[in-house]
Parts: structure tokens; C-alpha cells; sequence
């Protein structure tokens, strides 16, 4: 039995410049180098990317589906934040 | 929770994958749905884990370099895909160690064509073919099951695995059109994965016992033998172009049907692999057992090392 397994990290790629990195997985690793090695073979095997970033899942914070409602439904009323809401006369074609 | 209150949750449930939407890993989910997929997931992860061994067997016997580079890379990607499988297993409350445990202590299963023998270079023909041509059937309505982190790692497994079959088809294809003796070599070869193959898209669907429910949770969109009869279709043409023959003389092409009519596959022999008295079954465990067990000191001593990394980081900030 081992003496401690190794922990779990969240694997981020930059697909390519001008683009965020994005989740693409996760993977267990000792440490972080570790992690940023394993995950340039895990996930980026056929140029998948220029840039990783990892992290340990535990140094995630998460919301809760559960509070979905509290969270978002108050974005739901405000429609005055979208350009539809406002009139304007139809010889203004674009604004 | 009350029953009741599970119910209706229930309810809303199977209404959000019937409207298509997705299900996440930190959503409520019916502890049934959870189960089934730590099962079908964990077991696609130990077969693409498994898996890799029948072929690792001829690396260092490939016959060119140009051979050998093409396999490395293929049981590299086996590995990937095992690894984005069990994360996205993971993902449903489940540890590593523990989905590794079910694996070594043959609590769960692996695709049983594993433990079958690569006898010849041509198994690596036949496997990348039929094998892997059956898994691809397989995965690819995958792309579009309900559970997210499951889809996901889909659509990155399928996209991968084109590869795989098309260099195990030109292996067949170079030995079908190479002297006497190599068109004997992938014949061989055929005539033992064939069968093997098709019994892989799972048993007939009156045995099937988990259809219904697979096919509503979306884990499933085709019965196994509207899968197997879809394999059939796209394989015989395949080994035609390259003058193999199919192992089955009951093989016809049925006008009325627009598909091929087959033989009947020997139900026994599956049941019999799955319970654990296949060819290699037991082979493979203990390769795949050898290795985690021999690799703990080398996990260790990464851990080991990492801490001691980290005080050391630490007493510096002090």
C-alpha cells in the first residue's frame, strides 16, 4: 500500500495566442512540475497547445448548482442591460 | 429528503436529459444514474488501461521503425484515454485508488477481447482493424451522452482513435498484398479477432440487461445488434478490397435488408472470457497488478520528494 497518494490537479490550455486557456481535464502528480509534465503528455499529444497552467482541485471554490437561483436568477429581470431593450427609430440601422 | 421530494427531483431529471441539456458533476443526480456511469465509465478506462498490454507485446518486435513509431504512439494514446476516462470517472465522488482496486481485485471489468493472445506482428493488423473499427462504433454516440465530463472526454477519445484503425488496416493491407506466407499471417490473424470482434459490441439484445435504461440516460443509442450489424456492414467490404475472407460461411449480403446476414456467434465462449477463463485473462492481471505494485516505491519517492520540496519552500518564506 503506498504511503500517500498522489494528489489530484486541473489541467488548463491555451489552444494557441489570442485565445484563454480553457479546462481540459485532470490528472493526478506529485507536485506541480509533475503536474505540467504529465499533462503536456496526457492532453497535449498533437500541438493541443503553447501554454499550460495546473492547479489542485482542492485550491478550487465552487458554487453550488443548488444555489443556482440565488445566483443567476437576479441577472434574469434586468433586461434593460441588453441593446434590444431600447427603442430606437428604424432609420438608425446601426448603433 | 422525502420520497416524495426524490421523486419529483427525479422527474425534473430525466426531463433535462430528454430536453438534451447536460449533466454536471456537482448537479443532483439519482444515486442509480451515478452508479451505472462510475460502472460504464471505470470499465471503458480499465479496457483502454488493459488494453494497452496485448500490443505493448510487440513494440520491440515491430518490423520497421516506421511500424514502431505508429504502435508507441498508439498505446500512448490507449494510456491518454485511459486517464481522461478515470478523471472524468472521478468526477462522480469516486478516488483513483479505489477505481483501481476494482480493477486489480477483479470487482470490475475490462473489455474481455483483451484477453485474447497477440500471437503474430498480424494481431497488431487485425486488432487495429476490428478492434479498434468496433470500439469506434462504439464511442462515437458517446459523444453525445448526458453526462458532460463523460461526453467530453469522448469527443477527445474519438477524435484520436482514426488513427489507430487506419494504421491497423494498412498493416493487414501490406502483409494481405505481401508474399504467400504474410497473406497467410493477416488471414490467420482475421480468423481469430473476428469473431472475438464482434462479440466485443456486447451481447445480443435479449440479453442485454442494461439497454433500456443506458438508452434513456443516453449512455447508449443503438442496440448491440443494430452496433454489431453496423460493423459488419462497414468491415466485409474492407477485407474484400484486400482479398481477406471473413471467417463465416453463413456470411451473405441480403438484398431485402440492404445488410449482411451472419452466423451465429458462440455466446458461450464470451460468457466463459467474462468470467474470467479467457485465454489471458489472468496474464493480464497480473502484468497489470505487477506493475502498480512494482511502480510504488517510485510513487512514493515522488511523493516523498515533492514534500520535502515544499518544507523546504516553506522554511525559506520563514
Amino acid at each position: 500500500m503506498s504511503k500517500k497518494n498522489w494528489p489530484i490537479w486541473e489541467i488548463f490550455v491555451r489552444s494557441k495566442n489570442g485565445l484563454e486557456h480553457r479546462h481540459f481535464g485532470s490528472l493526478h502528480a506529485a507536485d506541480a512540475e509533475m503536474a505540467l509534465e504529465n499533462a503536456r503528455d496526457v492532453y497535449t499529444r498533437r500541438n493541443e497547445g503553447v501554454s499550460i497552467w495546473v492547479i489542485e482541485s482542492k485550491h478550487i471554490t465552487a458554487s453550488n448548482p443548488d444555489n443556482n437561483g440565488e445566483l443567476f436568477e437576479p441577472a434574469q429581470d434586468k433586461v434593460y442591460r441588453h441593446p434590444t431593450f431600447y427603442d430606437l427609430p428604424d432609420e438608425v440601422k446601426h448603433m | 429528503m422525502s420520497k416524495e421530494q426524490i421523486k419529483n427531483l427525479e422527474t425534473q431529471f430525466e426531463a433535462r436529459i430528454a430536453r438534451d441539456e447536460k449533466i454536471e458533476p456537482k448537479d443532483w443526480m439519482p444515486e442509480k444514474y451515478r452508479k451505472t456511469h462510475i460502472r460504464q465509465m471505470s470499465q471503458h478506462a480499465h479496457s483502454e488501461i488493459v488494453g494497452m498490454l496485448p500490443e505493448s507485446n510487440w513494440i520491440t518486435r515491430a518490423p520497421s521503425l516506421r511500424r514502431k513509431v505508429a504502435l508507441l504512439a498508439k498505446v500512448q494514446d490507449e494510456a491518454g484515454h485511459g486517464l481522461y476516462l478515470y478523471s472524468a470517472t472521478e468526477t462522480l465522488g469516486i478516488s483513483r485508488e479505489e477505481l483501481y482496486n476494482q480493477l486489480h481485485t477483479g470487482a470490475a471489468k475490462y473489455s474481455s477481447i483483451f484477453n485474447y493472445p497477440t500471437v503474430t506482428w498480424a494481431d497488431m493488423g487485425a486488432i487495429g482493424w476490428l478492434v479498434d473499427g468496433a470500439a469506434i462504433i462504439n464511442q462515437v454516440p458517446l459523444c453525445s451522452t448526458s453526462y458532460g465530463p463523460y461526453a467530453r472526454a469522448m469527443v477527445r477519445v474519438c477524435k484520436e482513435e482514426s488513427f489507430h484503425q487506419r494504421q491497423g488496416y494498412e498493416i493487414m493491407m501490406k502483409l494481405a498484398n505481401g508474399t504467400m506466407e504474410q497473406k497467410d499471417l493477416a488471414q490467420d490473424a482475421l480468423n481469430r479477432w473476428w469473431w472475438p470482434s464482434l462479440m466485443m459490441l456486447g451481447p445480443t439484445d435479449a440479453e442485454s440487461i442494461h439497454t433500456e435504461q443506458s438508452m434513456k440516460w443516453k449512455l447508449k443509442r443503438k442496440s448491440n445488434d443494430d452496433l454489431r450489424q453496423q460493423f459488419i456492414d462497414q468491415t466485409v467490404p474492407q477485407a474484400e478490397l484486400i482479398g481477406l475472407t471473413i471467417p463465416d460461411p453463413d456470411l451473405k449480403w441480403n438484398d431485402e435488408r440492404g445488410s449482411y446476414d451472419y452466423g451465429k456467434i458462440n455466446w458461450e465462449e464470451f460468457w466463459q472470457v467474462v468470467k474470467g477463463h479467457g485465454p489471458c485473462n489472468k496474464e493480464r492481471m497480473r502484468a497489470r497488478v505487477g506493475a502498480w505494485e512494482e511502480g510504488e516505491w517510485v510513487r512514493d519517492a515522488a511523493m516523498a520528494y515533492a514534500e520535502k520540496k515544499q518544507e523546504r519552500k516553506e522554511k525559506q518564506v520563514v
